[in-house]
């Protein structure tokens, strides 16, 4: 590719590299302002939503999003889900992870420059960093200082940290707060009465939180994480991503000199080597080198190009969203040809739209009532004294409503059987009746018995019916009666 | 290995350790600075234990460690606490009566969870795992019972046991009429021939029915009532019907009328706790053939 030839032989280096620490310059621009946006969107969705009450009725937990472990619960607004019903959360990993590709074969890696936490988090831990020292050179130098470590300095790098430690702590703080009652558990924390577990996780989730973002920063992106090196193989010549446009760059000529030849009518680039780019640039590297594994492809360096665009009277976008294709058209004189929608993006859209039809659909027709069957093994059939045969099943009853059911139990297969539910006969003899209370699952030990002589196969399907008796909603499952 | 001073490799600058092999000279490589630390402490942690836990085997104990630490006492505690959290249900399973047990969905589940593990643990070498019981050991998930399928009656089965000893017991066996020369070897087969026609099971060619029916009369109604139809308060099952605890061949029917049978049921009083073996009650009636 022909960004190589951009390449300075001072890459090929020793195989271990100590880290060059990154002192990213604060940029202002259109990109800056769609990241602080993004940040203010995500950021207040993460630490707020716990907060957010949805009312399920008395006795309910009124947290609109809640993983409640203990009764293995997970409450979504108006959705509630039991531990059995964990595939929603399998078509949801497959929805998150093709709305990756589709990202990624549109606009490059849209994640990790926006809205991955490794990045919104470090972007908001830069924004400190430049708050209590300062911008890119002063950082720089004081960080190099020879004198060693003067009152001040000592002064903002405690602070510095300790704003990291309490953003890092309210970041464990609002995890835990998804797992219990939101404003019970604030209260129990700030009275140190809250479970062990949850302190623990603070902890977990505050040191994570202050290491990656405060300290590791780009090297989580570069060294720990797949991505970069799976969206390599997602990527094609079509995707737009964030390009430095060298068939307008090049030569790179300082503005004077520029000025110059342009006057002579000679050809001459728009770059002007400023180093902008490279300045603000959240993981220390040059985009004119082209498409690198380290870029996250954030922008900042569109905007810090663009403002010096402006400054010089060049037009903007020396640096965009662009591709190598385009570069070439425009190389030969051709206008620039954006396809976003070609194969590719539409068998994401389509998978995209597949699965999440199917989970809708399924969601949205799932009964409230559900029964399972298991039949007893030992012993797996009874003879009476009166030489008729019975059989003894576990039936589940599941009721996943909001309120208390009443159900009757139908048993059909065996010829002239009669049904018999420990504990339901002595209320309802002829058509035994149970009450499920909500959100609860019932079990019973349910008999069948058969005369022998009507039932002489050694096996007969019998089909359990369980019906609300108020609603009419019904559930069945089948299991098999058996002969000795 | 000692450092041979002043013997030091031309190509790698170390020093060598002094072993030659064909003119091949070993260098002193030490172990990693870090290694050694992490080696070291784990000696050092090692006589930490020591000191701390119980370690070491005596003649006839072993060292307790500093605090008096062992896993068994760890257990008891974990027991007790058990037995704490569980005291408030076990007590309302113990305060409510068999009927309302079976009419509470909370309490019969409870009993019926309980119940299930102490059969395991207690009754299940007997009447198997699931109550299904074998030759001479009854199925308690059939509708036919010895003493009685009543909730009360089982119960008062588990605590004071059949044949058992215990003042409360069960009395009454089946006995045996050829041993004790009550009855001669050819009324034996009769008898048994006669009670197979009882419950209509086929009967030996030149079987002498009036005098079979004789016999029954004078030697077993006493027990099994007029017509077999069986005594629960002695215990002695109903002849008429399609359940045999020792099986109903001719053989095994000459062999109960010879030989006799009584089979042992242990009580379970003072083995196991009140609301224990209310719990077991409750879940032998609910395995289905409780009346």
């Amino acid at each position: 590719m022909s960004a190589n030839e951009f390449t300075s032989d001072d890459d090929y280096g020793p195989l271990y590299a100590a880290r060059k620490k990154v002192y990213p310059q604060s940029v202002s621009g259109t990109f800056r302002r769609v990241k602080w946006g993004l940040m203010a969107f995500c950021l207040g969705v993460y630490y707020f939503l716990p907060f957010v009450r949805w009312n399920r009725g008395i006795g309910a937990p009124s947290q609109a999003v809640l993983i409640d472990l203990p009764n293995s619960r997970f409450y979504f607004f108006f959705i509630e889900l039991w531990p059995q019903e964990v595939y929603y959360f399998t078509g949801l990993l497959i929805v998150a992870a093709v709305a990756l590709f589709l990202m990624n074969s549109v606009g490059g890696r849209i994640w990790c420059g926006y809205l991955c936490p490794q990045t919104v988090w470090t972007d908001l831990f830069y924004a400190v960093e430049r708050f209590v020292e300062g911008d890119r050179r002063e950082r720089m130098r004081k960080d190099n200082a020879a004198d060693g470590l003067s009152l001040r300095r000592v002064y903002e790098i405690v602070l510095k940290n300790a704003i990291w430690l309490l953003i890092a702590w309210w970041t464990g703080g609002a995890w835990v707060l998804y797992f219990a009652d939101a404003p019970t558990l604030v209260k129990q924390l700030l009275t140190f009465q809250a479970p062990m577990v949850a302190y623990i996780w603070i902890g977990i989730l505050t040191a994570t939180t202050f290491v990656l973002a405060g300290y590791m920063r780009e090297q989580v992106c570069t060294y720990m994480c797949p991505w970069p090196r799976i969206q390599a193989a997602l990527t094609d010549e079509w995707a737009l991503n964030v390009t430095y446009r060298y068939d307008r760059g090049e030569k790179r000529t300082s503005v004077k000199k520029a000025a110059e030849l342009r006057a002579l009518g000679q050809p001459v680039g728009d770059c002007v080597d400023c180093y902008q780019c490279v300045a603000v640039c959240p993981t220390g590297i040059d985009i004119r080198n082209g498409p690198q594994l380290e870029c996250i492809q954030c922008g900042l360096c569109i905007d810090a190009c663009d403002n010096v665009m402006t400054k010089i009277g060049r037009p903007k976008r020396l640096i965009g969203y662009d591709n190598d294709i385009n570069i070439q058209r425009r190389q030969d004189g051709k206008a620039p040809v954006y396809r976003i929608i070609r194969p590719r993006t539409i068998v994401y859209s389509a998978i995209i739209a597949a699965v999440g039809g199917i989970m809708l659909y399924v969601l949205a027709t799932r009964t409230l009532l559900d029964v399972n069957v298991l039949h007893d093994r030992n012993p797996l059939a009874v003879k009476l004294s009166d030489g008729s045969i019975r059989n003894a099943y576990t039936v589940r009853l599941l009721n996943k409503s909001g309120y208390d059911r009443v159900v009757a139990i139908d048993a059909e297969g065996p010829v002239n059987a009669t049904l018999h539910v420990v504990g339901a006969d002595s209320v309802t003899p002829d058509r035994p009746m149970v009450v499920i209370p909500r959100d609860s699952t019932s079990e019973l030990r349910v008999l069948v018995t058969a005369p022998a002589e009507s039932n002489p196969e050694k096996s007969i399907p019998v089909r359990f019916h369980v019906t609300d008796i108020g609603l009419g909603e019904a559930a069945s499952a089948t299991d098999n009666f058996v002969s000795p | 290995m000692t450092d041979h001073h002043g013997e030091f490799d031309s190509v790698s600058g170390r020093s060598t350790t002094g072993h030659e092999w064909d003119g091949i000279k070993e260098l002193n490589t030490p172990l990693p600075r870090w290694w050694l630390i992490t080696f070291y402490l784990t000696i050092v942690w090692a006589i930490a234990y020591w000191v701390v836990y119980p370690a070491w085997p005596l003649i006839s104990s072993n060292t307790t460690g500093l605090f008096g630490y062992s896993s068994r006492a760890d257990v008891a505690v974990e027991l007790a606490n058990l037995e704490k959290i569980r005291g408030d249900k076990m007590a309302a399973l113990g305060a409510a009566s068999l009927a309302d047990i079976e009419k509470d969905p909370a309490l019969l589940a409870l009993a019926r969870a309980k119940g299930k593990t102490v059969f395991g643990d207690n009754c299940a070498p007997c009447h198997g795992s699931g109550g299904a019981g074998a030759k001479g050991f009854p199925n308690l998930n059939d509708d036919d019972w010895l003493w009685g399928g009543t909730l009360d009656q089982i119960m008062q089965t588990i605590q004071y046991g059949a044949r058992s000893g215990h003042a409360k017991t069960h009395e009454g066996q089946m006995l045996a009429f050829g041993k004790d020369g009550v009855l001669k070897p050819d009324e034996i087969v009769t008898v048994a021939n006669y009670v197979r026609a009882l419950s209509g099971l086929s009967t030996r060619k030149g079987y002498d029915a009036a005098k079979g029916e004789k016999i029954f009369v004078e030697n077993c109604v006493a027990c099994h009532g007029d017509g077999g139809k069986g005594n629960q308060e002695m215990g002695a099952p109903n002849l008429t019907d399609k359940i045999w605890l020792y099986g109903s061949d001719e053989a095994n029917l000459i062999e109960t009328i010879a030989q006799g049978r009584a089979g042992v049921m242990p009580a379970w009083e003072g083995r196991l706790d009140p609301a224990t073996i209310k719990a077991m009650a409750v879940y032998v009636h609910s395995l289905g053939g409780g009346k």
